[in-house]
């Protein structure tokens, strides 16, 4: 049987989601494969809520607002953009990345909503089946996506997020723009470093590993693991479970 | 006969008229709209994109269509105009003809069968007759009211359409009938008609294809136009490199058209050369002007984009004819360049800039109503009161009385409001209706027991998706208690039959399945509620416009969506939780910053409706900046005016004036604000409760030492001509004076053009020539802006032989005052060198904002724009609003304005603030954001996020919403990093519920 890929958008209730209503009153056809959550505005999609469908085995996730500049409460799709380029650098690690997209669509552009669902519909199609779905076999992948749901999902994130155009397009604290080229290199490391730490904690929920193992099921190099392992017993999330030999073993003490 | 009613006429649903009516309708009044097409929406509608901010018109407008569609106290009357009237100012019968639809308004649901059943194809007036629609048509796919109308010339009569109509609503024996009303008030916002080039026979309007008018490229722009937005010519449907745009066409001409400017051209133009260019890169677009006339609040930035990102042409010439390439169709342009040459140059399209006429009905309806047009025929309207008709009770608002761009008309909406405010206070809230609702289920802690209505829409839904197939999927879903298909579940029968429903399957919650929730989910909503379950325990999907519609060859893949939307709705619906609007109370006083013309006005206006108004000012003098001026260019004298304004205000009991008084602070919001108050001389302090602000704090000349004018007594700005010219001995004595327009103005400091100066240098050399017919006068300018009527002036000042040179540079004029005979020299944009003796020299130094608004808007939390001006919520359709509710903002506080403009600005600020006031309560939304104070950590993040100023920190440093400013959009919900803030109905777990119906299993962290 032919592959029908499960779509998801989530659309604004101003710009897009008119949008796609307008392409309805014109008739203009598109593939069946989307359902539309609406929300009223795009800034309102949390990471959680994309990791959480792509965990679901949802196909391909797209996120549609007005324009740049449009925004009905001026400047939630920037807000968006920033959560999504966050959860775009994050799935690049397991290459599910292409999965998601994000467009701007405004409230006359029937013809522009079908066109991006069709071609996004047909991009997905050539991906093939969610490799949460292609397998039964699938648990590291639920793994990394449920440390990526849960580390976008904290504090640090969430600031890092929140305070991105405030920092680089106004002004921070003491007066003075920071480049976005600064900002992104810090965010670049925070996304890599808190992925890091979640995967580490998360593993060590089941079963207590040395430094050792941890490298080499989560394909790190030792001394990062290390590092990591130092910041989470720091925050009283993992401690030192027992000691082989020459070698500490940890577990995760956070509760659930 | 004599007694007052308490409901309004609005004639004509554009922009205008329906900003008025939701003005009226808010502040306590019945509001009738008559309409003489079939929806509102008027040329706004048809719109693409509105300079200069490219907002997609359709996108901003119809949220205010369909809220003006529905408001209970709003009743659009289409297809109808006035006949007759009776009665004066605050009691009018008016005669009403409303023409037949031939389909009866009450039964039609807008489903649009018998549309597409209709075989005989006729024009589409929306598109311009650049598409076809058929015989049975609404005028465009988001028409409010959205009822069906047989075009009779068009139909053949074959009665296919009654025999397709599932709902009995065609008629064709319905004939025209007769309406009466009794009213208070009438407010005319006709808007204009669109000059027809057809008369001006060079130009080939009409015989060379490829030559359209603005409005038609328009539609051409558009994404819903005929082309889908693609720029296609309509000769042969390639794509046009070359496009030229003539300006003026039936504008500013004299012989042909109109004298005056139509006020708008360049900037649509400008607005329409950038978007051809974004939409198809091979378009090449060049101008033909004689000035560009950018001068409202950031148009010439905009002028600056389409030169520098866009590669937009200006030419400054006016082209007399257009020649034809008959083989081709493409069209040859001759013109004279700046420097002198004569070039021939093929363009592959023209749009031709068509200018505004008073609307074709304007003079009927004046004799039916009374009411005197001007020479150009439009409205007249009296001095300082631009928007009153010279009929007591009959006001005038938008293009209907002169020209104007979508602010400016949304302003004169509210400013006529004001009048009506005014004249009619004492009858408010007695003709509109409040509706009462049975008392609310508590639900709380029953099981859920969803009710689902699944909606045919005739052959909308039901042709495509197996309605009956879904309806018994839906049984099988847990807590589904009833599920029923409809014919159509929105009409009148189906309501009931949804409220007995409701209570013989005692449901707590309901699914509707049917179109889009933007229009229909209030009805549903009232529904319910009038059933007695909170409105929020209810849940829509669309699978029509998103389903049915859009999947019409795929019916089974069709259905399998319609029960997958089905499914999310009602997983949803169980997660939604009642929600209350909050009342909020509200303090009836009034803060008015400013005590210039416009803070004047509003003052006035709302005293006497009853407020009590606390009136600040710096100075120790009111008046502001008018007094500085003596008459408008049209000749009224602007101190009588003034003085006598004052006066009143004085004499007001209900106006406390504070003068040398600034705001030392500002705590509160919405309904409740406390500010302090500090007199300047004394340095005692007051604290005043108030429930809304406006800001009236004006504007002050820019006064810098450019061209010695501090140094040199012959060197003066406007405004000391203005009062030299009180003393006619200094005039007559004069022998030649050089004015120098934007003279810091339009540079790299004050980047924006000024607005005022053209016409004030414009009114200045009339009144020397007056007095002193042999003195010479010679302006020196960029851009002459004399828009709307002003234009005449500016053709007087020529013919009374003022000298007018245009500069391209301010560097290329020099003034050598050495000497007690000043030399002035310049070069001209033609590249001309003049050098002119002359023994005054005047500067038009423009306006600037004052000391001090930093401070405010940082006190108000308001933003103010590049050039230091006030920025409102929305340039286009919230022209008097602040983005934070209960704040206005008006007069040159906003940005330079004439003193006519102030004034209908101060007036506007005070309807949009009645539409507060005029509520004991006022409901904030029920979806809004909450935030648990256990979790939040105070790291300010939500509040810097918040468009609306509607989060705050209270005294432990948590965060605070306040309800009654948040629009629910979830943004802080979104991006607090200790998720401590929720959305209300927007709540994670609702999301989550859908996307799980859909996904499969919550599997989560």
């Amino acid at each position: 049987m032919a592959f029908k890929p499960k779509i998801v958008g989530f659309l604004c209730n101003w710009c897009s989601y008119a949008g796609a209503d307008l392409a309805g009153v014109s008739r203009i056809q598109y593939p069946p494969n989307i359902r539309i959550i609406r929300l009223m505005c795009s800034g309102r999609v949390e990471p959680f809520f994309v990791f959480e469908a792509l965990k679901q085995g949802i196909d391909g996730i797209i996120i549609m607002g007005c324009h740049p500049g449009e925004c009905h409460y001026m400047s939630g799709n920037y807000e968006a953009e920033i959560k999504f380029n966050f959860i775009k650098k994050m799935l690049n690690f397991i290459n599910l990345s292409d999965r998601i997209t994000l467009k701007w669509v405004s409230a006359s552009e029937g013809i522009r909503f079908a066109k991006v669902v069709t071609e996004f519909t047909e991009f997905i199609k050539t991906l093939g089946k969610s490799p949460i779905q292609k397998s039964k076999n699938n648990s590291d992948l639920i793994f990394s996506l449920t440390a990526m749901q849960q580390s976008m999902n904290n504090y640090r994130m969430r600031v890092l997020m929140g305070r991105k155009r405030k920092i680089t397009e106004q002004k921070n604290v003491y007066g003075e723009k920071v480049s976005i080229d600064e900002f992104e290199e810090l965010e670049n490391k925070a996304i890599i470093d808190e992925y890091n730490r979640e995967r580490i904690s998360l593993i060590l929920k089941k079963h207590p590993l040395s430094v050792k193992n941890l490298a080499s099921s989560l394909d790190l190099d030792e001394k990062s693991v290390l590092d990591y392992i130092v910041w989470l017993r720091s925050k009283g999330i993992v401690d030192v479970d027992k000691i082989q030999g020459l070698t500490p073993y940890y577990i995760s003490i956070q509760e659930d | 006969m004599s007694e007052k009613i308490g409901s309004v006429m609005i004639v004509g649903g554009g922009i205008a008229g329906t900003q008025a009516a939701l003005d009226l309708s808010e502040s306590g009044y019945k509001v009738y709209i008559i309409e003489s097409s079939g929806s509102i929406g008027g040329v706004m509608a048809q719109l693409d994109k509105t300079f200069p901010t490219n907002d997609c018109s359709m996108c901003i407008l119809s949220p205010k269509l369909v809220q003006a569609g529905r408001h209970q106290n709003i009743e659009i009357i289409t297809m109808a105009k006035i006949t007759g009237l009776e009665g004066k100012a605050g009691n009018f019968k008016v005669d009403i003809l409303k023409k037949s639809r031939f389909i009866d308004e009450e039964k039609c649901t807008g489903c649009g069968i018998c549309a597409q059943e209709c075989p005989i194809e006729a024009i589409d007036v929306f598109n311009e007759d650049l598409s076809i629609s058929k015989a049975i048509s609404v005028k465009f796919p988001q028409a409010v009211p959205l009822y069906y109308s047989i075009n009779k010339e068009k139909c053949i009569g074959c009665g296919i359409c009654q025999g397709v109509c599932k709902v009995k609503a065609i008629n064709y024996t319905e004939e025209d009938h007769e309406i009466n009303l009794n009213v208070g008030s009438i407010l005319l916002a006709q808007g204009f008609d669109e000059f027809d080039p057809t008369v001006l026979k060079p130009y080939g309007y009409g015989k060379h294809p490829n030559v359209v008018t603005s409005i038609e490229f328009e539609r051409i722009l558009s994404a819903s136009g005929p082309y889908s937005g693609m720029v296609l010519r309509p000769s042969d449907g390639t794509i046009p490199e070359k496009v030229a745009f003539l300006q003026c066409i039936g504008s500013r001409d004299c012989h042909h058209g109109k004298e005056y400017c139509s006020s708008v051209c360049c900037m649509y133009t400008a607005k329409e050369a950038v978007i051809a260019k974004e939409h198809q890169q091979q378009v090449n677009p060049t101008i033909f002007t004689m000035d560009i006339r950018a001068y409202g609040k950031d148009f010439d930035k905009y002028i600056e984009r389409a030169q520098e990102e866009y590669g937009v042409r200006y030419i400054r010439s006016r082209i007399p004819s257009i020649e034809e390439n008959p083989v081709d169709h493409d069209l040859i342009l001759t013109y004279e360049s700046e420097k002198g040459e004569i070039i021939s140059e093929t363009f592959n399209m023209v749009v031709l800039a068509v200018g505004i006429n008073p609307p074709s009905t304007s003079k009927e309806l004046s004799s039916n109503l009374g009411i005197e047009l001007n020479e150009y025929g439009f409205c007249q309207t009296r001095p300082f009161s631009p928007t009153q008709t010279t009929k007591d009770g009959i006001f005038v608002c938008g293009a209907f009385s002169e020209p104007k761009d979508i602010p400016e008309s949304v302003v004169q909406a509210s400013a006529a409001a004001s009048h009506v405010n005014a004249l009619l206070s004492s009858v408010r809230n007695t003709e509109i209706t409040k509706k009462e609702y049975p008392e609310e289920q508590d639900v709380s802690g029953e099981d859920p027991r969803v009710g689902v209505f699944i909606c045919h829409c005739g052959i909308n839904i039901g042709g495509v998706v197996n309605v009956p197939e879904v309806v018994e999927y839906t049984k099988t879903l847990p807590n589904v208690a009833y599920a029923e298909s409809n014919l159509y579940t929105c009409s009148a029968d189906t309501q009931i039959s949804i409220k007995e429903k409701i209570i013989e399957h005692n449901l707590n919650r309901v699914v509707v399945a049917s179109c889009t929730p933007r229009t229909h989910e209030p009805l549903f909503r009232e529904t319910v509620k009038e059933a007695g379950l909170n409105q929020y325990l209810f849940q829509m999907t669309n699978i029509r416009d998103q389903c049915s519609w859009v999947h019409m060859h795929q019916p089974e893949e069709a259905t399998e969506k319609a029960k997958d939307l089905v499914k999310m709705a009602i997983f949803r619906v169980q997660k939604n939780r009642p929600l209350q609007e909050l009342d909020l109370e509200i303090t009836p006083n009034v803060l008015v910053i400013g005590g210039g013309v416009s803070g004047l006005n509003a003052a006035l206006n709302l005293a006497q409706q009853g407020h009590s108004i606390y009136l600040v000012e710096k100075d120790e003098k009111l008046g502001g900046f008018a007094r500085n001026i003596h008459k408008t260019i049209e000749g009224y004298d602007v101190q009588n005016y003034l003085n006598k304004l004052i006066e009143r205000v004085k004499k007001h009991n209900k106006i406390t004036i504070f003068k040398n008084t600034n705001i030392k602070n500002l705590a509160g919001y919405l309904g409740n604000f406390k500010t302090t108050v500090i007199n300047e001389a004394n340095n005692e302090t007051q604290e005043l409760e108030h429930g809304v602000i406006i800001v009236a704090t004006g504007a002050v000349e820019n006064r810098k030492n450019e061209y010695n004018l501090e140094e040199n007594s012959n060197i003066i700005t406007q405004s000391e001509l203005e009062l030299m010219l009180q003393n006619k001995k200094d005039i007559k004595k004069k022998q030649r004076i050089v004015m120098i327009q934007c003279v810091g103005s339009r540079n790299e400091e004050h980047p924006y053009c000024s607005r005022i100066c053209c016409s004030e240098a414009i009114k200045n050399a009339l009144s020397i020539k007056a007095l002193n017919s042999d003195c010479e006068v010679v302006v020196l300018y960029r851009d002459m802006r004399t828009y709307g009527f002003k234009e005449s002036f500016y053709r007087k000042a020529r013919e009374k032989g003022v000298i007018f040179l245009t500069y391209n540079k301010i560097d290329n004029v020099k003034v050598n005052d050495k000497n007690r005979n000043m030399i002035v020299t310049v070069k001209t944009r033609f590249g001309e060198n003049f050098i002119i003796e002359s023994d005054l020299v005047v500067l038009s130094t423009g306006l600037i904002s004052p000391e001090g608004t930093e401070r405010l808007s940082k006190m108000l939390k308001v933003p103010l724009n590049d050039d230091n001006f006030f920025l409102e919520a929305h340039v286009k359709l919230r022209p008097v609003d602040f983005a934070t509710e209960g704040i206005f903002l008006c007069g040159t506080a906003r940005a330079p304005a004439t003193i006519e403009e102030s004034i209908s600005q101060g007036r506007a600020a005070a309807a949009r603030a009645m539409t507060i006031l005029a509520k004991d309560v006022i409901h904030s939304e029920g979806v809004t954001s909450s935030v648990d104070e256990e979790l939040c950590t105070g790291c300010r993040i939500c509040i810097r996020l918040c468009p609306y100023n509607a989060i705050e920190r209270n005294e432990l440093g948590v965060a605070v919403i306040r309800e009654a400013l948040c629009k629910g959009c979830g943004l802080c919900a979104a991006s607090c990093p200790e998720k401590a803030i929720i959305v209300k109905h927007f709540e994670k777990d609702q999301i989550l519920a859908e996307l799980t119906a859909f996904g499969g299993e919550y599997i989560g962290v």
